[in-house]
């Protein structure tokens, strides 16, 4: 059965990883639904957010080969119950629809939004949240006539923190370094 | 053969010196202790090529004709040398004519390194002449590979590439070097290195995984081990032989881990899969314990994984961690170097012996014998057979040859008929199957060393593919025994047609050239035969022969290779005939 994962790729900051890890995914006619790069608390480490829909069997086989491309240093699979996850969605509208009736004091108190700027023709807000709760908004901001939308990929975090270097470590615990 | 690694020696005590990027790549490989190249010169590549001009004393480069056969002869110099293969081509088509030959060394885990030029960093990207973006082509079809434009960056990319080609699971390095950064002034100092951040090829053995391991063979009625490529990559064919002979276990081999076990021994059961032998396909349903050693359980060897092992535990030893679990699922993982978990396993093993389940394979046998082995190798009549010819050559050779084959039906008849007797003696293209490999794998299984013969077994579609590397035997002059089995056909290709086609023969028959002129063209002694009164001598004629040979046998034209699997069936199902 299909479910959504959600992986955490943490890496050295090389040239041509991404493709590197596309190039797993592609094989296995896998489509990202989602991608977020940043760098980790450990200076010069990245962390890759991904979330793919697919089988766990599936899943399990690509992290393994993921952790085999050189530069990546841990891979770990999260299914939804096991992280904290959000995403970051902007929305403009036309300032119009305010005299169409949008009240922007409802929309930032019930859905936890923000005004980011107001110009003499538009208004930008910003919500982050589930997709499900971006996506929500979306919909109810629809009738105004949203000139312009997008939201990031996830960002997640799991749920039983443990140290990213106590990860480090462990894997290179688990490895030798051989001199010839 | 004359090594060459006094300059190794000397250059290790120097101190920076000023150099080209394009020496520097030249000193970076005498530091490796690199003797021999394959490639070929082109355009983005001059200034490499220049610098290589200076050190002829001390590499000795081999004029290929296409750059795919400088690859396949990198792995079969690699097999014979224990060393990686190293491949020098140009940019664009120099550097595309690579991937099938990446491909085939990164499925097999062969190390090589390939070197390609490419055009100058300030025309990167504007799709000047002969530019090709090969990084991003060979990413799939490579262990790593490395873009360098600035000189200053090749020692320690080059230290890089022999590090991680070598180490672990080993497998092709490709990098590739503006010409720009070829031309700059470097002080050059080497390092090897040992250490690479985000790679982590050498796992510590499990202990406690050994002992449940140990555990379950202690307790087997009727194991089975099914060794790899893993364990001539490791070099541990003593420890598996000693593990084997403690604990009476029986050893099936896949294609690429043929002669890391004697062929001869009493527990020798046969090779595994689609057309391996009777016993140890049958009998890895009737199992109550599979130890598969370096081996990844390919689709070629278990036929529907679904049905197989279906009556075993599973121990899974292997240096790759995704290859755990990827096609069949181990009970006992233990991930690491085969050599290093035998070791372990040796003293925690208890001595045994398996006669019943023993007396079950030789039942097996027997059957395979009669029904099949007895009319390949000693046919009373009709036209020569393929596997007669092996048998042949495998007698003269008393099993101590290197044989290389290419890829069909020959290839499976090399690997049925061949009497192993020495470890590290099968060369041959298994995860790809790549038709063309053969012979230049086979000059370059002869350039790797030159104690032990080479013989390489090929058919009359394959060889056509790299048969301009002929011309590069003769220029150079190594002693390979080619043995051309041909029957006319694609021959495996029409086994299928015939017995899952309706004999639609469709694009399968061949209309040769003379390949007696041919041989002749590219100055290889050769003969030919089509009766059997004439194989034998004929076979003594070319291992007598002083230097490179032909040896054209016309063989049935519709022979098959069985017993087979058929595809998408259990490996018990296993028909001895159509």
């Amino acid at each position: 059965m299909e479910k959504e994962f959600t992986l955490l790729v943490n890496t050295e900051n090389n040239i041509g990883l991404l493709n590197h890890l596309s190039i797993v995914f592609t094989r296995r006619k896998l489509n990202i639904e989602s991608l977020t790069v940043s760098e980790s608390k450990i200076k010069g480490i990245y962390s890759f957010t991904i979330v793919i829909k697919t089988r766990r069997d599936v899943i399990d086989r690509v992290a393994k080969q993921l952790e085999n491309i050189i530069g990546v240093i841990k891979v770990f699979v999260y299914e939804n119950d096991e992280i904290i996850h959000q995403e970051l969605a902007m929305y403009k509208l036309p300032i119009s629809a305010i005299e169409k009736g949008l009240q922007i004091e409802s929309v930032v108190r019930t859905h936890n939004a923000r005004v980011l700027n107001i110009e003499n023709d538009y208004i930008l807000i910003e919500k982050t949240g589930h997709k499900a709760d971006t996506q929500k908004l979306m919909e109810e901001l629809k009738p105004y006539g949203i000139l312009q939308f997008i939201r990031t990929g996830r960002v997640a975090m799991a749920k039983p923190m443990k140290d990213l270097e106590i990860h480090i470590r462990e894997k290179n615990a688990a490895y030798e370094i051989l001199e010839d | 053969m004359e090594t060459k690694t006094d300059l190794k020696e000397e250059t290790k005590t120097e101190t920076a010196k000023t150099v080209k990027g394009s020496e520097a790549v030249i000193l970076s490989l005498l530091h490796e202790g690199v003797d021999t190249i394959f490639g070929y010169p082109g355009g983005a590549i001059m200034p490499i090529y220049d610098a290589l001009y200076d050190y002829q004393d001390k590499i000795e480069h081999i004029l290929v004709r296409h750059e795919q056969g400088a690859t396949h002869m990198a792995q079969g110099y690699a097999k014979t040398s224990d060393k990686p293969g190293i491949v020098f081509a140009t940019s664009g088509p120099g550097s595309t004519n690579l991937i099938t030959g990446l491909s085939n060394a990164k499925i097999d885990s062969i190390p090589m390194i390939c070197i390609t030029g490419q055009v100058p960093s300030h025309l990167l990207g504007f799709d000047a002449f002969q530019e090709t973006d090969v990084v991003g082509i060979s990413m799939p079809v490579t262990k790593w590979n490395y873009q360098v434009t600035k000189a200053a960056e090749i020692p320690e990319v080059m230290a890089k590439a022999f590090y991680i080609a070598s180490s672990g699971r080993p497998g092709p390095v490709l990098i590739d070097i503006t010409k720009d950064a070829q031309n700059q002034f470097i002080d050059f100092t080497y390092k090897r290195v040992h250490q690479v951040s985000g790679y982590f090829p050498n796992p510590k053995t499990n202990p406690e995984k050994i002992r449940e391991a140990a555990n379950l063979i202690n307790n087997a009625k009727k194991p089975l081990l099914l060794a790899g490529h893993g364990i001539s990559i490791a070099g541990a064919e003593e420890e598996l032989t000693a593990f084997v002979n403690k604990t009476g276990i029986p050893v099936g081999c896949t294609l690429l881990g043929l002669s890391t076990f004697p062929t001869r021994h009493p527990l020798y059961a046969g090779m595994l899969g689609m057309h391996g032998n009777y016993a140890p396909n049958i009998q890895t349903n009737e199992a109550d314990l599979i130890i598969a050693i370096g081996m990844r359980f390919d689709d070629r060897v278990t036929g529907d994984t679904s049905r197989y092992a279906i009556k075993a535990k599973v121990i899974h030893i292997d240096i790759d961690q995704a290859e755990i679990d990827k096609n069949i699922k181990a009970d006992v993982a233990i991930i690491s170097d085969a050599k290093k978990a035998l070791q372990q396993l040796i003293p925690m093993v208890k001595t045994n012996v398996h006669d019943e389940w023993l007396e079950e394979f030789k039942k097996l046998e027997a059957i395979e014998f009669e029904k099949i082995i007895q009319k390949d190798i000693h046919p009373k009549a009709g036209q020569i057979k393929m596997a007669e010819v092996i048998h042949q050559v495998s007698e003269r050779t008393k099993g101590e040859a290197i044989v290389v084959t290419d890829v069909g039906q020959h290839q499976m008849m090399a690997a049925r008929y061949y009497q192993f007797a020495h470890t590290k003696s099968m060369i041959t293209s298994g995860g790809l199957g790549t038709m063309g490999f053969g012979v230049p794998a086979a000059f370059g299984a002869a350039m790797g060393q030159d104690k032990r013969p080479v013989v390489v077994f090929v058919g009359d579609g394959g060889i056509q593919m790299t048969i301009q590397e002929l011309a590069t035997i003769w220029q150079h002059k190594r002693p390979v025994k080619i043995v051309l089995l041909n029957n006319g056909f694609l021959g495996m290709v029409r086994q299928w047609q015939q017995l899952f086609h309706e004999r639609r023969y469709s694009f399968t028959t061949l209309v040769n050239p003379d390949f007696q002129m041919i041989a002749k063209g590219n100055g290889i002694e050769s003969s030919k035969i089509n009766t059997r009164d004439e194989l034998k001598n004929s076979i003594d004629k070319m291992f007598n022969f002083d230097g490179p040979y032909l040896l054209e046998v016309e063989v049935e034209q519709e022979d098959n290779v069985f017993p087979m699997v058929p595809s998408g069936a259990s490996v018990s199902d296993i028909i001895l005939e159509p």
